[in-house]
């Protein structure tokens, strides 16, 4: 199964954005937070974008949603920590955060592939890919 | 003469040192067209630094930058993390090995940065970054050398030309980071992340100034 993986400043949003979503199936979608820093402040660490990514990936795929610019930054510093092989395994989508992962969430739950599933969220890219 | 190991480390504690005195100022630019944490975020990050730079005995500079770029990755949360600590990291990946740095290895390490920064930002110059304080800087520093202009009159320049760059973003519009949701609004305040740039910018220069004249 495809797994999510929320990137935001605040942990309440990536926290709001994972119930909202839960609400869209009873299925068990593998889904992680990262949310804000180490010691609590509004950001985002690379280290925790990794130990998400790491707590849900498969070779089945992981997509990451991001709330603003250095979520994203912070994201691909994650991606470049890990192995090759997970990184070929592992996509960004410029989708809005809390439509992407409700989204993403029925569309895993539709039993899609990462590929389709990347499509549609990335065609939901209101020109926040920078 | 030129920087050794413990002239670098040195100067990154003093990076430090200044930061954390321009918290405040630094804090208030973020206010005006941010998120109002650069200073907060920035003093963080190099209080990180300096534990760790008192814990290593490394004397290969590059692994000295590579520290300071991972552990400001680690600990300041903002979008300077990723943005200053890919740019340490990057200078390290160049100064690897190194033991001592000379004139010309100041515009490797410039420019490597700025590569970093431009990769991880997708930003260019006149986006209303730290860019537009580093790029301004290193040309004014290669120019100088060209010149004969000795070292330490070269990083004078260097400053010089990353004060103007600072003034200069007061006068656009901000297109990257937070600020660029502001539009047209950013236009009238000086960008924070440039302000640092050109601060850290400062720091090294009175440090090799006061410590020694590196070697063309």
């Amino acid at each position: 199964m495809v797994g999510v993986v929320i990137v935001s400043h605040s942990l309440k949003i990536a926290e709001g954005a994972k119930e909202l979503a839960s609400q869209m199936t009873p299925d068990r979608i593998p889904l992680a937070v990262a949310g804000g820093t180490k010691d609590g402040r509004l950001g985002t660490d690379a280290e925790q974008v990794r130990s998400a990514i790491e707590s849900v990936y498969s070779d089945d795929g992981i997509v990451i949603l991001y709330d603003l610019g250095s979520a994203l930054m912070s994201t691909e510093l994650a991606i470049e920590e890990l192995p090759a092989i997970q990184q070929a395994r592992v996509a960004v989508v410029h989708a809005p955060l809390v439509e992407g992962v409700v989204t993403a969430v029925v569309e895993i739950s539709l039993n899609k592939n990462w590929e389709s599933i990347i499509v549609t969220l990335q065609e939901m890219d209101f020109g926040k890919a920078p | 003469m030129s920087l050794n190991s413990s002239q670098v480390k040195k100067v990154m504690l003093e990076i430090g040192e200044t930061v954390e005195k321009n918290k405040e100022f630094l804090t208030e630019l973020d206010l005006a067209i941010g998120d109002a944490d650069h200073g907060i975020n920035l003093t963080k990050g190099f209080r990180a630094v300096a534990t760790k730079l008192s814990a290593t005995e490394t004397d290969d500079i590059g692994e000295i930058f590579t520290l300071v770029g991972m552990t400001l990755v680690g600990n300041v949360g903002g979008a300077s993390g990723p943005l200053y600590g890919t740019a340490f990291m990057r200078a390290g990946s160049y100064a690897a090995g190194k033991t001592s740095l000379i004139a010309d290895d100041f515009v490797g390490i410039l420019e490597a940065a700025i590569g970093g920064i431009k990769m991880r930002g997708k930003a260019e110059a006149g986006d209303k970054t730290m860019l537009d304080a580093l790029i301004p800087a290193l040309n004014a520093f290669q120019e100088a050398l060209k010149q004969g202009i000795t070292v330490h009159g070269a990083l004078t320049k260097a400053v010089e030309a990353a004060l103007a760059g600072v003034n200069y973003t007061k006068e656009i519009q901000a297109r990257k980071g937070r600020a660029s949701y502001l539009g047209a609004r950013s236009i009238g305040h000086q960008d924070p992340g440039a302000t640092s740039t050109y601060l850290m910018l400062r720091t090294i220069s009175k440090a090799v100034q006061t410590q020694g004249q590196p070697e063309k």
